[in-house]
């Protein structure tokens, strides 16, 4: 079992123990929602800085799974491996 | 001793001022810096000092935070404070109004949101309950956006009784008799001058609503060209324009003690949004919007940026401080009703809102980290 990654921006690590990562455990591909739930898990305040209340991720977060945007993918259905890194991001925004 | 406690939300940031006499102003360090604040509460209720803001971040999105200490420290309910059920599909997309209710309801704090929508505090704004009552409203599908955003931006619990009304953009003026449960449009009387039938039942831009504090009956409206009043809880509306410069802005605000007294802010029109002939003043009526005094002392000569509507507000001091700050980060403040201006403070991000109260203490505000 190899976990993933979670990268985290800088302004969100206070929700996660000052962490720049978070390593969930995974032992086959899963949606890119449940590795994002599993960090969520216990931090609603995390939760509610990435993914709105229907779920849908908020306009200007971006995540990554190996690089690639999962907007360009499948979503937040966009399958994670055992192994991958996932990065959170917020993209360029504001003025 | 007595502070007057102005808060000051803008487009980057929440500044908090200070003031024993109410000319000279101690300006904090921002708090929330790069985060929008659309919309702010002072709570005076119970002894207590409650700083409410609505916040919007472009990235991580619109939350409610607190600050029972003027300001050194924040909390931020951890299920997140306004949030729709999953079953409304919807998400919150900005708190544009938080209104602590009357002294015989403490704890109630009511808040207007985007989408247009209603929501009830009892916790003094801890936790908000959908009001299901506007939010089920079959006119809901016919409510459009304002230039800024389709909200409810006023919320009026009458003190009087369980009347309650509310204004959006667009949708007009809204009246429940029953404490919230029930809704009717109620704008007979204001224009519509955009749309096919100028007299519509509802879909009106009403900029803001105030309420006489003597008589709950009696509501002051500034609406997207047209002031006006009601003296009869908003069944009829009738014009109290004249003698106004322009019949656009945003502001409406009312004497916290006085009947008949009310302030606005005009602005040109609809398609020029800077004060008339770049010239910003104040103007205050003393009986209903019967005749309107200018007021401009202390106010620069030239002044091209707008007044948004909820950014001017006045204490409960006497006499009565009007407070207010310009798109282009100028805040006014005056300790005589609005007959002499004195700066508080210049070259803020835009500013948003801008709230005013006397406090019990003498902290100054300090910066968040």
């Amino acid at each position: 079992m190899s976990p993933v990654t979670v990268l985290i921006p800088t302004l969100l690590r206070p929700l996660v123990g000052d962490r720049s990562a978070v390593e969930v455990p995974l032992e086959a591909p899963a949606p890119v929602s449940a590795v994002l739930d599993t960090v969520a898990d216990g931090r609603p305040i995390f939760a509610r800085r990435i993914r709105d209340e229907t779920g849908a991720l908020r306009r200007y977060v971006n995540v990554y799974v190996d690089g690639e945007d999962v907007r360009r993918a499948d979503g937040l259905a966009t399958p994670v491996s055992p192994g991958s890194e996932v990065m959170i991001i917020q993209s360029v925004a504001g003025g | 001793m007595e502070t007057t406690l102005l808060a000051i939300g803008t487009k980057k940031g929440l500044w908090l001022a200070t003031s024993t006499d109410r000319h000279n102003w101690s300006l904090s360090q921002p708090h929330h810096l790069m985060t929008e604040i659309p919309s702010v509460g002072i709570d005076t209720r119970g002894g207590r000092t409650r700083i409410l803001v609505g916040m919007m971040d472009w990235h991580w999105g619109p939350t409610v935070v607190y600050s029972d200490d003027l300001g050194a420290t924040w909390s931020e309910p951890e299920q997140g404070a306004i949030k729709f059920a999953e079953s409304d599909e919807t998400a919150l997309g900005r708190i544009w109004q938080l209104q602590p209710d009357s002294e015989e309801r403490p704890g109630v704090v009511w808040a207007g949101c985007e989408p247009i929508s209603v929501w009830k505090s009892t916790d003094g704004g801890e936790h908000f309950e959908l009001n299901r009552g506007l939010w089920d409203h079959p006119h809901r599908s016919e409510w459009g956006a304002g230039f800024g955003g389709a909200a409810a931006h006023s919320v009026l619990p009458s003190p009087a009784d369980d009347t309650v009304h509310v204004a959006m953009s667009t949708g007009g003026v809204y009246r429940s008799t029953d404490g919230g449960q029930s809704w009717e449009p109620r704008n007979k009387g204001i224009s519509a001058y955009f749309m096919p039938d100028p007299n519509p039942e509802f879909g009106q831009c009403v900029h803001k609503i105030a309420r006489d504090s003597v008589n709950p009956q009696r509501l002051y409206a500034q609406n997207h060209h047209g002031v006006y009043r009601s003296d009869d809880g908003a069944e009829t509306w009738e014009s109290i324009a004249d003698g106004l410069p322009a019949d656009f802005g945003f502001v409406m605000l009312s004497h916290p003690r006085r009947s008949g007294t009310a302030w606005v802010v005009p602005l040109k029109a609809d398609g020029e949004r800077i004060p008339p002939d770049a010239r910003l003043a104040v103007h205050r009526t003393d009986d209903a919007g019967a005749t309107w005094t200018r007021l401009d002392k202390g106010l620069p000569p030239t002044e091209y940026n707008a007044v948004l509507r909820d950014a001017a507000g006045v204490d409960t001091a006497d006499p009565v401080g009007v407070y207010f700050g310009t798109r282009g980060g100028s805040v006014y403040a005056s300790a005589d009703e609005g007959e002499n201006f004195t700066e508080v403070a210049s070259h803020l991000p835009d500013v948003l809102c801008v709230r005013a109260a006397v406090v019990v203490g003498t902290a100054a505000p300090v910066a968040s980290p």
